[in-house]
């Protein structure tokens, strides 16, 4: 069973029929888990905040205004080159805060554990899941923890709420693209997605790749800083920036221009994508984010982003248009333009 | 379909009648099965389909073939800047 | 990255466009026979680089396209089975069978898994001697090879529970059924650069002298294609009816010998029906009778029946390069990628797929 659980995790894009089962691919962050979302969630749940889809929830209680949200942590293997699951529930919860532009307060930890986890393991985890709260400035003031039957949970699930405060007149919102506003990426992309494919059974190769996996919080607090009329901020993980970015132009109904020669890719990782036949656009990132910022602010933002070190390679990668709404459309180095669709599911390894 | 790449031997050896190396694509490494390809040695490129190298590439012929496409580029940028000149002048 | 950067240089794109350009007078139709060039054409948009007069048609070259319906419910059985592990490539596992696929197996319990070689297919046997691994053994005579040497090395370790479920298909038939049929309008053809590396020029050479049509075998890089179709272009517009080699980099005229030699100890030729198309005579490969405890429909007396496509789906023209994916009715409205009707549209290889990914917005202008 350990060895089953290593290997490569399958995304499905298959359609949700009435009646079916629940798959893969609704967790890949693609067409299938917007579809889920829609049509399971927020049909049930459907509020003014909820329905704005952003990474965070940013609520209003008595004046104050707070940014609140949850994501539970699967990754497979446990610890991979650059991080592992502890600091990896740090940094994705943390960062979903930052990217509505809230200050991380506090972090719940609730722990899912399949019964014979080795308790080093589980030691190891939290010691690590500590250093990148500390890191990141944050306490973890409360937690759960439960225990599954051997076979009932995949070695350790790990899921993390934060809560953080957000400046009283920041309004960040996916809906808030609009014409002219400049796209900037703040690092190289496929990181994060490509150490973790390099350890998974079935595809294992040689690798000096290196999670991203790193709290956006400080560069954010720089951006914040700059005074930019910023209207979005999104980390690209699961279903990397093709994902994020078509998101936001569903969310704002614009249309986005990337130049595909903008777009900063690790040599290492562009090599491993090539092998696979994977397009970096769609592979996850853990400490990479994209902003959406007023035209004409975005040199200023481009400065500042690169003055510190986790957006020193940023650059600005295109431009919202009223061209194609809804549609990320790039182009090539050959002067050429190509969709960067949302995929169903995630992307597979191919041979052909 | 076929989707094969190019990487650089950078060792080979025999595992259980097996020649076997460790090839290089863009700074990535992974094992290879040389068995349809024996004649590579170490430094040569082959391109590799599902682990397998499947054939080895002819590095002169790539030369060669490259700097006349680039001669040829660099011919056609010429013309175009000329071009371009043309439209100014006008 | 070394012999892949240099062929998306734009300088030489823009240079050998413009030579295609000077070069053509009259209207010309090509096809490009695999779908990896297909890919390539569609990610880099090549079609509105090309002068209006060179159309492209895309050909049948998508091993996952036409892989029978049969092969893949086989497939799907086999998954399903409680003591069997089924192992495919990646590209297999979306595609639609006749009423499931193997996502949906998967989900319901069957242990599928995704490998990118066959040696970790023979890993996945070895670790695990009491489970039945079962390898999806699709793929185009590129892929042959690799899967000879994988069952002549389970045979050569004795693996007991190693068994391969073979749907080979070979290329010049299908072409020789295109070149046949009245309607054809293709006029030159772009190889399959991979494909010939291993069974080199005789195929094709053997198809320019019947069929009269120049042949250019051709890499999967923009600046290989955009050359290969200069050197269609030039051929036709001289009147000519060659073989040549754009590939030259990757391959010679005898091919892979080595890679012949064991695909004819491991396969044999037979017939194989295409998915979208139908039986093609001796277009397929099966393993030997010396190998049959290696073959999964053998082993597990899978029946061949015989199952139809949803009348929607045009596949059959569309891989024939009588239709374009856009004019298919249903392409983008009731066939997209999340609920395909054929094959062409799962497969990242296949054409509507590609086209949808990639180019559906220059349907709209």
């Amino acid at each position: 069973m350990a060895d089953y659980a290593k290997s490569l995790t399958l995304n499905c894009p298959a359609p949700l029929p009435a009646g079916e089962r629940v798959l893969l691919g609704h967790g890949s962050g693609g067409k299938l888990s917007a579809d889920l979302i829609a049509k399971v969630f927020v049909q049930a749940f459907h509020n003014p905040v909820l329905d704005r889809l952003d990474d965070q929830a940013i609520v209003s209680v008595n004046g104050t205004r707070l940014a609140f949200t949850t994501d539970s942590f699967v990754v497979k293997p446990l610890f991979f080159p650059g991080g592992d699951i502890g600091s990896l529930a740090v940094h994705g919860t943390v960062n979903d805060l930052a990217m509505g532009g809230a200050r991380p307060l506090f972090l719940s930890t609730a722990f899912i554990i399949e019964e014979g986890l080795p308790l080093e393991t589980l030691r190891r985890v939290v010691v690590s899941l500590q250093a990148a709260a500390a890191a990141a400035g944050i306490e973890i003031v409360t937690g759960d923890t439960k225990v599954v039957e051997q076979g009932s949970g995949d070695e350790l699930f790990i899921n993390t709420t934060g809560i953080g405060l957000v400046p009283q007149d920041l309004r960040l919102s996916a809906d808030q693209a609009r014409l002219g506003d400049k796209i900037l990426l703040s690092g190289p992309i496929g990181d994060h997605g490509i150490a973790i494919l390099a350890q998974r059974a079935g595809l294992e190769f040689e690798s000096t790749i290196v999670s991203d996996s790193a709290s956006l919080y400080p560069l954010v607090k720089v951006m914040l800083d700059t005074g930019a009329a910023i209207r979005c901020m999104r980390d690209p993980t699961r279903g990397g920036v093709s994902s994020a970015l078509n998101e936001i132009a569903a969310q704002s109904n614009v249309g986005m221009a990337l130049d595909e020669q903008q777009i900063p890719i690790h040599e290492e990782v562009k090599g491993a994508c090539e092998m696979l036949g994977l397009d970096p656009l769609y592979v996850a990132n853990e400490g990479k984010m994209i902003a959406i910022v007023e035209g004409k602010h975005a040199d200023r933002l481009l400065s500042a982003m690169r003055s510190h070190v986790l957006g020193r390679d940023a650059r600005i990668i295109g431009t919202v248009t009223d061209q194609h709404p809804r549609t990320v459309v790039m182009r090539t180095a050959f002067g050429t333009t190509r969709i960067v669709d949302m995929l169903s599911g995630d992307q597979l390894p191919r041979i052909c | 379909m076929c989707l094969a790449v190019p990487g650089k031997v950078l060792s080979a050896e025999d595992v259980n009648g097996s020649r076997v190396a460790r090839v290089q694509f863009g700074g990535i490494t992974r094992i290879v099965c040389l068995d349809l390809v024996p004649e590579a040695e170490v430094d040569d490129y082959v391109l590799v389909h599902v682990g397998y190298a499947i054939s080895r590439i002819d590095q002169k012929e790539a030369e060669e073939t490259y700097e006349a496409l680039q001669t040829m580029g660099k011919l056609a940028e010429e013309g175009l800047a000329e071009e371009g000149a043309d439209e100014v002048r006008r | 990255m070394k012999y892949v950067d240099e062929y998306r240089d734009p300088a030489i794109a823009r240079a050998l466009v413009a030579e295609i350009a000077h070069r053509v007078t009259q209207p010309w139709v090509l096809m490009e026979i695999c779908g990896g060039q297909t890919h390539t054409l569609m990610r880099y948009g090549i079609d509105d680089l090309l002068p209006k007069g060179v159309e492209l048609v895309h050909g049948p070259g998508c091993p996952v396209c036409v892989t029978p319906l049969e092969a893949i419910d086989a497939a799907l059985d086999l998954a399903s089975r409680p003591d069997v592990t089924f192992v495919s490539y990646g590209d297999m596992l979306r595609v639609p069978g006749s009423r499931t696929d193997l996502f949906h197996i998967k989900a319901a319990g069957g242990d599928v898994r995704v490998v990118y070689s066959p040696m970790e297919a023979l890993k996945i046997a070895r670790s695990d001697p009491g489970r039945k691994v079962i390898f999806f053994g699709i793929g185009f005579e590129t892929t042959a090879p690799a899967h000879a040497l994988a069952v002549r090395q389970a045979r050569k370790e004795g693996l007991q529970n190693f068994f391969m479920l073979v749907s080979h298909v070979l290329v010049p038939p299908a072409i020789r059924l295109l070149l046949e049929s009245p309607q054809n309008r293709v006029q030159g053809f772009i190889a399959p650069g991979h494909v010939c590396t291993i069974v080199g020029y005789a195929d094709y050479e053997e198809l320019c002298r019947q069929y009269h049509v120049p042949i250019v075998i051709g890499g999967f890089e923009p600046t290989d294609l955009l050359d290969a179709i200069r050197m269609l272009i030039t051929q036709l517009e001289e009147g000519r009816a060659q073989l040549e080699n754009q590939y030259a980099r990757a391959l010679g005229s005898a091919g892979n010998r080595a890679a012949q030699n064991v695909v004819q100890e491991v396969f044999e030729v037979c017939d194989r029906k295409w998915r979208g198309i139908g039986a093609i005579p001796r277009s397929g490969l099966r393993l030997r009778q010396e190998y049959a405890t290696f073959d999964a429909e053998k082993v597990f007396g899978l029946e061949g029946a015989s199952v139809e496509e949803p009348r929607e789906c045009i596949s059959a023209l569309v891989l024939q390069g009588l239709r374009k994916p856009v004019d298919c009715p249903a392409f983008g409205t009731t066939c997209t990628p999340e609920k395909p009707l054929g094959a062409p549209m799962v497969s990242t290889e296949g054409a509507c797929a590609a086209y949808h990914q990639y180019r559906r917005h220059t349907r709209a202008s």
